[in-house]
């Protein structure tokens, strides 16, 4: 037997070691994982009971909104008018003949609105000129605008309705505007907040579960315990990395499924580029957890620092609730650093517009990269811990 | 009962030290208060600016160059993009250049000239749909002001229907005054529970729990002597983000501070006896930790925070009555921004206040339990 063939051999079987290393590490850990009742709380109860409230409970649709109708002077011309607004489906309406009262009920929060009818309305209406009072309860900014809108599509209904009776249409030389949605037709509110959902459970897993954990690790001295075996540290971040990886994955397969077959989102995009997408963004997620477990060593500030750093950023800094482009500069440049714009910008697409490569290619080159260099990061802060 | 007091404040005394006498931990109670409420002023808005738009306009006249100008001059809106032709229109979407494409037909001019409506079309990024809402609204208002205008310029008889508009106690409708109120409780409800359960946990964890049982402290006592610092952290965090709402985003407040703090303290009542519960069945600081996230995060996408409670199935909006953050959120918008007296809170107090009853009153027995 030559030398050359020796050592071929030799680190062939150094190979099949750390290979059988490996897998005995990551069934230890995988072990560790489904017995851990915390494991189990933020891996499954977390993500059903996620999928369960923004599947059914949440909505930012405005519907059935409670406005008073105040009929100074009562006439054909205004019971029309007050008609239309009780047929909308976005209104229900409760008339009354005085503002006073009206101004109450918004007081006690019993009414979202108020549409003044002035007792001289039908008058100036045939004269050409009638004016309608609008006060909404401005507190809920954004509720607010949506009922305004909703009150102008009802009044503009009224005028054609009229046009259409032989009454002088609406303004001769006018701009009508005809909006289409693309994507989101229906205007369901949950097409973007099931597909953003995926961005919450996977940060929930990748990120917030694997430091939790390996910060306790840390805490127990149980990490010294692996070091002084043969295992490399690389070898032991990824036995970590493993399980919660697959724990994410499952989780993945739930919301998409629960999307597509409870839900009704379409999904327009290929189930494959989701899962690739999907698993650089856990990569990143995963690796951000154990970076800052090591470092932090410590369970109370590693997931304090989660939470801060990963997923109040997903729900708030990356377009999965509000839009970017109206944030102030400073913030916008501080969403360029956080993986959670890129995915949701991915996952939004993929559901909804489908495979589109300019949005596809470049978002999911910048997670490749992130989760090249943050994997490379966990690497060297345990490493440098361990010894 | 001197003695019961005395004992107390001792108690007070000593959890305040172990709270705060460590740097690390002092800067994790206020600093992430205080940045999130910078952060989500910031971000949590609803209210669009910097909106990207292209357009299509095949009319090229100085009918359709006033329309645009007045988009562009809104300050919501920029254009990124000027389109040759209708394929034009769905790569600009699609790849997210665009949220709005905006086509005007070749007889625009032409017709408004004549006295006949024109039709401008307007495609909006459905993905997230309420963003493209949004600024299809603004859009929406636009037009409308540029019909006025026109009509006014060129002797045509107004619009026959005109609606003004008002806004109460948020006039120009800034989903920032809805927040950051709001974020008085729901930051303060966080940290409240989180410090409360540990406080216990961590008793526990180091085994000096077992040393205060051989105290002659009663269950009672050591329950209020938890409970006490807890609730003048949670005012502390109240007022560092009241503060950052009135100096730094300059809301103005519009109601009484004693109404305020009244109501906080019954809304900290609740947490902290909540906490109580939590730290009582725990026996680790990370089951601590980890059950008041499970916890929190229901609690406040169920309060009405982000997503209206008026939009939720009833079941759901049933289970928000015992959601103690439900109540806070509305107290802090009604005095902070209608300047709601004591009298107008009460349908939001009495909540609160047979919350804190129940989960203190469990906690205690519950603390009775364990140690006797």
């Amino acid at each position: 037997m030559t030398k050359r063939m020796a050592r071929k051999l030799s680190s062939q079987g150094a190979a099949a070691a750390r290979l059988r290393r490996l897998a005995a590490l990551v069934r230890k850990e995988s072990y560790q994982l489904f017995r851990d009742p915390s494991a189990i709380a933020i891996g499954v109860v977390m993500p059903a009971l996620l999928i369960f409230l923004f599947g059914f409970a949440l909505s930012l649709d405005v519907k059935n909104v409670p406005v008073a109708v105040v009929l100074e002077a009562p006439s054909p011309t205004v019971t029309e008018l007050a008609a239309g607004f009780a047929l909308s489906p976005y209104f229900e309406t409760q008339e009354t003949t005085s503002m006073a009262r009206a101004q109450e009920l918004l007081l006690q929060q019993k009414v979202d609105g108020i549409i003044r009818l002035r007792s001289d309305f039908a008058r100036q209406l045939n004269s050409g000129s009638g004016q309608i009072q609008l006060v909404v309860y401005g507190t809920d900014a954004n509720r607010a605008r949506i009922i305004e809108v909703y009150a102008q599509g009802a009044i503009a209904q009224y005028l054609a309705r009229r046009a259409a009776e032989g009454h002088p249409s609406p303004g001769g030389a006018s701009v009508v505007m005809q909006s289409r949605l693309w994507f989101n037709e229906a205007n369901d509110s949950h097409y973007f907040l099931v597909p953003g959902l995926i961005v919450l459970i996977m940060t929930l897993i990748g990120a917030f579960l694997t430091t939790l954990v390996m910060a306790r690790e840390w805490e127990r001295g149980t990490l010294e315990a692996l070091f002084v075996t043969p295992v490399r540290s690389s070898e032991i971040v990824l036995s970590k990395m493993i399980p919660y990886f697959a724990l994410g994955m499952v989780g993945l397969a739930l919301c998409i499924f629960a999307a597509k077959f409870v839900f009704d989102v379409p999904f327009r995009g290929s189930v494959l580029i989701l899962t690739g997408v999907s698993t650089l963004y856990l990569l990143v997620a995963l690796a951000i957890g154990l970076s800052i477990s090591s470092i932090t060593k410590s369970q109370f500030v590693a997931s304090m620092a989660t939470m801060i750093i990963t997923f109040l950023p997903a729900v708030f800094l990356s377009g999965f609730l509000f839009d970017l482009h109206s944030m102030p500069t400073v913030i916008r440049a501080i969403s360029y650093a956080l993986p959670a714009r890129y995915y949701v910008s991915l996952l939004q697409t993929l559901f909804l517009a489908g495979n589109i490569w300019g949005v596809v290619l470049p978002n999911a080159a910048v997670l490749a990269v992130m989760a090249g260099a943050l994997m490379a990061l966990a690497r060297v802060v345990t490493a440098k811990r361990l010894v | 009962m001197a003695d019961a007091i005395l004992r107390i404040l001792a108690l007070i005394h000593k959890e305040l030290l172990t709270i705060l006498k460590e740097p690390r931990s002092r800067v994790s109670l206020f600093l992430p208060p205080v940045l999130q409420c910078l952060i989500f002023g910031y971000a949590a808005t609803y209210d669009l600016s910097n909106v990207p738009y292209a357009v299509l306009d095949q009319d090229r006249s100085a009918a359709s160059h006033e329309l645009l100008a007045s988009l562009d001059g809104s300050g919501v809106f920029h254009r990124v993009a000027q389109l040759h032709n209708q394929n034009d229109i769905a790569p600009v979407i699609d790849q997210e250049t665009a949220l709005l494409v905006v086509v005007i037909g070749q007889d625009f001019q032409r017709r408004l000239a004549a006295g006949l409506p024109a039709d401008i079309q307007v495609i909006a990024d459905g993905r997230n749909s309420n963003t493209a809402g949004t600024a299809l609204g603004y859009v929406g208002a636009i037009v409308d002001s540029f019909n006025a205008n026109w009509a006014a310029n060129h002797g045509a008889p107004s619009p026959p229907l005109q609606v003004t508009m008002r806004a109460w106690y948020n006039a120009n409708l800034e989903t920032r005054w809805y927040m950051v109120p709001a974020l008085i409780g729901t930051l303060t409800f966080l940290q409240t529970l989180l410090l409360t359960a540990m406080s216990v946990a961590r008793e526990r964890e180091q085994g000096t729990f077992d040393q205060l049982l051989v105290t002659p402290f009663r269950p009672f006592e050591i329950m209020v002597g938890k409970a006490v610092p807890s609730v003048l952290i949670g005012l502390i965090q109240a007022t560092l983000i009241l503060l950052v709402a009135q100096l730094w985003f300059q809301i103005p407040f519009a109601g009484s501070y004693v109404t305020l703090y009244a109501g906080l303290l019954l809304f900290l009542l609740a947490a902290v006896g909540m906490g109580l519960i939590l730290s009582a069945v725990v026996a680790t600081m990370q089951q601590a930790m980890l059950y008041t996230f499970v916890i929190m995060l229901p609690f406040a996408l169920l309060s009405g925070l982000t997503t209206p409670l008026s939009n939720m199935p009833d079941i759901f909006q049933d289970f928000t009555y015992l959601n103690p953050l439900r109540y806070a959120i509305d107290i802090a918008h009604r005095v902070y921004l209608e300047g709601a007296g004591l009298g107008q809170l009460v349908p939001d107090l009495w909540p609160m206040a047979i919350i804190a009853a129940v989960t203190l009153s469990s906690a205690s027995w519950l603390f009775r339990g364990g140690l006797e």
